[in-house]
């Protein structure tokens, strides 16, 4: 039997002989699967960090939004059509008893250009009632909300989300009673909600709430709203309240056939099956890339291999001279191979970890790995250094020794 | 006792457009303990004929009798067991593996028949010592003279303890000097009785030997 302890040191030696080349194979590896992790990783963190927003909104919640109409054969997009109004919303909330929904929010929702001092953000304006926070979770840090004598008022007053008051005033300064202006109206700050979390177009912080009265009438000009709240007391009710919400707005808009419904009502399990399905058509294109990422790794381990192999074809004639079978000359290749991207393979998981982790903690998404990217990256690589690792080891271990011996 | 006889073997090489014949029906006979040098003009098969007789080429066509068996129908891994228990090799540019210490440059051939460590690293040693080199053990063999690493090589070649001594103009890459040190232990291990052929073109290192092979054009003129 063969000394597989000499084989081993000989890999060994024969790796540290040639660092840079080594080096550099190792760190495609690296690279390849650490992409894969890191990619497939923050797909799914980013799915979880949505999901959970949404959830964190309240699973009782009913959305009615304006819907597509039918014009003469021309459909408009969801949410384009100024079909609801506050009449809608307050003849819900006086049909239906308060055994079956708690409240109705109705709201419109603008961006607008906000602008304190020499600070200006671009915000999402949203006109609101006092039922609001109750319904949609929200929470304050200082200061009230808007009140129902603000909306009975059309005061100017405004309540900030906590990164609109950092855009403006910088971070721990104190907004309440300070006067910024939106759309060039000026508006007192009376108070800050708690933050919510998420980032980009998901960030629940970035938000300014106004009275709705104040919203349709002075800011905007316009006696519509962009979606109204429910919010309901039983979640198995759920089904029922949205149909017959569903009749008694088709009734009120005196609309037939439902097929031809001027609104929408969505629960927060459409909301979610929507945001995940975009998500995870991000989580494949992310993967995509990260498969791409992990060929040109293999393609960097066949590279070595090849090399490796091809610049020792005088060796492994000599071996075979004082004696060495062709099936010890490759293993002791697919040994080499193998500790080559055995190494890459692991240090690329802990290097993917700990990127995923510092990337998840910067864009303030949960932290998770994908078990399945780590499992995947690993084998492909693994499977890749062993194909490419014994393929040239086996055509110049079947060379004949005199002629790998003369090989330049 | 015969340890080598050659019947009719012919060497052919093909490519895709010639075929050259570089063994021709030779003939010959070697005695265990004999000292054989073969000489000829480049190109007149001498090199050949020591890749058969070493194992390390087939013939196209004969017989190779080596300590009486028939050996022209062997497989690749029979070949490759009786260069490594039957012949030891010394190569013109030595063959040593770089990066690699001398004792273990010697010890490279045990490897391959499953010895362990300890034992290959005794047996390391003496041949050594044999060569003259014991001190130089740990040295990586790229840190060798040219005459220091032929004396490796020889060591290397006898750490099996082979029946047959084949080597390939081992005197060709080293000065005068170092050349006659080489034939010295080539003219000892002689004297302790091992069967020696080599390969030269040099009259002088050709006289070491005691038999003397002239080949020209694939035969054997005398």
């Amino acid at each position: 039997m063969i000394d597989f302890f000499h084989i081993f040191e000989e890999a060994k030696n024969s790796l540290l002989a040639n660092k840079l080349r080594t080096g550099l194979a190792v760190l495609g590896i690296v690279i390849g699967i650490a992409s894969v992790i890191i990619l497939m990783s923050l797909g799914q963190a980013s799915q979880k960090t949505i999901e959970n927003q949404i959830k964190s909104l309240g699973s009782n919640l009913l959305t009615i939004i304006p819907g597509a109409t039918q014009s003469g054969g021309v459909r408009s997009a969801l949410g384009s059509v100024n079909t609801l109004t506050l009449e809608d919303a307050l003849a819900i909330k006086k049909q239906f008893s308060s055994s079956l929904i708690n409240d109705v929010s109705p709201e419109l929702s603008r961006r607008a250009q906000v602008v304190f001092q020499r600070n200006n953000t671009n915000t999402q304006v949203i006109g609101v009632h006092p039922s609001y926070p109750s319904i949609r979770n929200t929470k304050l840090q200082s200061g009230q909300f808007i009140s129902q004598t603000d909306v009975d008022g059309l005061r100017m007053v405004a309540v900030l989300g906590p990164q609109v008051v950092s855009d403006l005033f910088g971070e721990g300064n104190n907004p309440i009673g300070q006067t910024i202006r939106i759309e060039g109206k000026s508006f007192q700050v009376v108070g800050v909600t708690e933050s919510r979390g998420g980032t980009g177009f998901a960030n629940q912080d970035d938000i300014i709430f106004i009275p709705l009265s104040t919203a349709q009438k002075i800011l905007f000009g316009v006696d519509y709203l962009s979606s109204i709240a429910v919010s309901v007391r039983e979640e198995k009710q759920m089904d029922l309240v949205r149909d017959e919400i569903g009749y008694f707005l088709l009734a009120r808009h005196r609309i037939n056939n439902p097929y031809q419904a001027d609104f929408r009502i969505m629960s927060q399990a459409d909301i979610l099956n929507t945001a995940s399905s975009v998500t995870s058509t991000f989580t494949n294109l992310l993967s995509g890339i990260a498969a791409i990422s992990l060929l040109v790794g293999g393609i960097g381990i066949m590279n070595i291999m090849l090399v490796s192999v091809i610049e020792r074809t005088r060796e492994i004639g000599l071996r075979k001279a004082l004696g060495a079978k062709n099936k010890i000359v490759i293993f002791q290749f697919l040994i080499e191979a193998i500790i080559l991207t055995l190494s890459g393979g692991i240090l690329g998981i802990l290097v993917g970890i700990i990127i995923t982790f510092i990337l998840s903690n910067l864009m303030s998404f949960i932290f998770t790995i994908s078990f399945g990217g780590v499992i995947l990256a690993f084998f492909v690589s693994m499977a890749v250094g062993i194909i490419f690792g014994y393929y040239p080891a086996k055509k110049a271990a079947e060379l004949s020794p005199i002629e790998a011996l003369r090989y330049e | 006792m015969d340890l080598i006889r050659l019947a009719n073997i012919t060497k052919i090489y093909k490519n895709h457009f010639v075929e050259t014949k570089a063994l021709d029906r030779v003939n010959l006979v070697i005695k265990k303990g004999e000292f054989v040098a073969i000489m000829g003009p480049s190109g007149s098969g001498k090199s050949t004929l020591l890749h058969i007789l070493g194992f390390l080429d087939k013939p196209t066509s004969g017989e190779y009798f080596f300590e009486g068996k028939e050996t022209s129908q062997f497989d690749e891994d029979e070949l490759a067991d009786f260069r490594n228990k039957k012949i030891g090799f010394v190569f013109q540019a030595f063959n040593l593996l770089p990066r690699m210490t001398a004792l273990k440059n010697v010890a490279l051939p045990l490897v391959y028949q499953g010895i362990k460590k300890e034992e290959r690293e005794k047996r390391g040693v003496s041949m050594l010592k044999e060569v003259g080199l014991v001190e130089k053990k740990s040295n990586l063999s790229n840190q060798l003279s040219g005459g220091q690493q032929q004396r490796v090589a020889i060591a290397r070649a006898l750490i099996t303890n082979p029946s047959l001594i084949l080597a390939d103009e081992p005197t060709g890459n080293l000065a005068s000097i170092q050349a006659k040190e080489i034939m010295e232990i080539f003219k000892k291990l002689h004297q302790q009785g091992k069967t020696i052929v080599l390969i030269t073109h040099e009259e002088d290192i050709a006289r070491y030997a005691k038999r003397i092979i002239k080949l020209k054009d694939g035969k054997i003129i005398s």
